[in-house]
């Protein structure tokens, strides 16, 4: 009885660190964004402008929270919910420190890219139920998008997987004692955070709703907390393949025996976020083609030439 | 462990039976997504974890998305939904119904008789284990399925190709001039 009480208490813990994280990722991201832009950003609200994600949260949750009268309703309510809902399945497999898992599962990487890719649906169908022609465009980007990207990203962890033996996270972070997995991988762990950009419609790759010129892409007509939804399930995202990469190409939570692991994972992934925050700020939107151009012309063939030379030095290591 | 087995059992003849009877094609798609998750749910209870992924990643998560996204592009509207309450007549379903009522009932009286029943078991299956069994005893299987996707793909590139047409206004006139 007393490791059902410590699952839901885990369960409980993360899911309030990992929402609290997402939250103010808002004032970190803008503030952090303005840095490298010349600029101030929020600096009012409280000390260094951080009551600025109050401020949000409940501007968010008194907005009018308004359904189109030509909206599919039902879809429309739960297209946001699918997103959150699948990025935090994800987390339930990602080891933190040893033992601050919630299951470690003996396929734990492909019930990653199992949710990552049912995330896709609430972009369709909150773009299709919205019975709008931007939202509908904006759908349809996401849908080819991350269909195609997420063909790559399972094909560039292979690689770590033949190193390490296991699709189980804890295993893979063990067998990266002696040296981590960048030091073998080096294009993988490429694609695989370009797939993960990708993936989580961050930009450069946020064309699902580019707002230039899509209005606001699948999420055009969603207002209110339902807009709030899609705004922390993309935050979630971010932790998610920021903690992903560190899992799998930089040893996790393993470290130097001065500070303790889960602080070493948190650093880790901290510096991730950043990167995700840099890549915003420093490049421009691929055009629609460009994009699809790029992943199918270049990443596959280089994700497959990865797998193949990889398998190849694991037998020739092994005999 | 049984009790759960019997839950996504009906979860999914429950959401199957709706696939047919919605008239919204998208609805009926995303009960199909349903029945596909529940399925993976009873790969995953039989302790076949791996099937059970790659029924998700693959059914739930890339060809049902296709599917979506093609029924979206056709922007069905009201109508459709009209012609399938027309189609959807007795007329139309009583046939393969009766002959799936003499099966099904077939199905129960083989159940019944056979007492080798199989129970929920503690048995887990590798992706090791499947990749063993693919790649040996099924390896014609698995190399005939790679050639037939093979032809597929190359099919595929061959109706999808077309000739390279400017569509952009300025180039026209130039052509044009």
């Amino acid at each position: 009885m007393s490791t059902t009480i410590y699952y839901i208490l885990m369960i409980a813990i993360l899911l309030f660190v990992l929402t609290t994280i997402a939250a103010w990722l808002i004032w970190l991201e803008r503030r952090v964004l303005a840095l490298w832009q010349d600029r101030y950003g929020p600096n009012r609200a409280g000390p260094f402008g951080l009551f600025i994600v109050v401020a949000d949260t409940i501007k968010l949750f008194f907005k009018e929270d308004w359904i189109p009268p030509f909206a599919d309703k039902f879809i429309f309510v739960i297209a946001p919910a699918i997103v959150a809902a699948a990025v935090l399945m994800s987390f339930v497999v990602v080891p933190f420190a040893p033992g601050i898992v919630v299951a470690d599962l003996n396929i734990g990487l492909l019930f990653f890219l199992a949710m990552s890719s049912l995330g896709v649906y609430s972009i369709v169908l909150g773009g299709w139920a919205s019975n709008n022609k931007y939202s509908l465009l904006g759908a349809l980007r996401g849908a080819s998008q991350m269909i195609s990207y997420e063909v790559f990203m399972g094909l560039s962890l292979m690689g770590v997987v033949m190193l390490s033996g296991s699709f189980r996270l804890t295993d893979i972070v063990l067998a990266q004692q002696d040296y981590w997995f960048i030091v073998t991988q080096p294009v993988g762990f490429v694609i695989f955070l370009i797939a993960g950009v990708a993936e989580t419609h961050r930009l450069p790759f946020d064309i699902p709703e580019a707002e230039s010129e899509l209005v606001a892409g699948f999420h055009s007509e969603y207002s209110g907390m339902k807009f709030g939804m899609f705004f922390i399930g993309e935050y979630l995202g971010v932790i998610l393949i920021s903690s992903m990469v560190v899992t799998l190409f930089f040893g996790g939570w393993l470290g130097p025996s001065f500070l303790p692991g889960v602080v070493w994972f948190f650093l880790k992934t901290f510096v991730f976020i950043l990167f995700f925050i840099l890549l915003r700020a420093s490049l421009p939107r691929p055009r629609y083609d460009q994009l699809m151009e790029y992943g199918w012309k270049v990443l596959l063939p280089l994700a497959l030439l990865n797998l193949l030379i990889t398998g190849a030095v694991v037998l020739v290591m092994k005999e | 462990m049984e009790i759960a087995f019997y839950i996504t059992a009906a979860i999914t003849i429950i959401s199957t039976l709706l696939v047919i009877t919605r008239y919204n094609p998208v609805h009926a798609l995303l009960y199909l997504v349903v029945s596909l998750l529940s399925l993976g749910m009873i790969f995953y209870l039989l302790g076949a974890a791996f099937a059970a992924l790659l029924e998700v990643i693959i059914y739930a998560g890339a060809i049902m998305v296709l599917f979506i996204f093609v029924i979206m592009l056709l922007n069905l509207g009201k109508e459709t939904a009209e012609q399938e309450k027309k189609w959807l007549k007795p007329k139309v379903w009583a046939g393969p119904a009766i002959l799936a009522l003499v099966l099904f009932i077939e199905l129960c009286i083989l159940l019944n008789t056979n007492d080798q029943a199989q129970y929920i078991s503690e048995l887990h299956v590798d992706p090791k284990v499947v990749a063993l069994s693919l790649f040996r005893p099924y390896l014609i299987g698995v190399e005939l399925a790679a050639m037939l996707l093979m032809a597929g793909v190359v099919g595929a590139a061959h109706i999808g190709q077309h000739k390279k047409t400017v569509l952009h206004r300025f180039l026209q006139e130039k052509e044009g001039t």
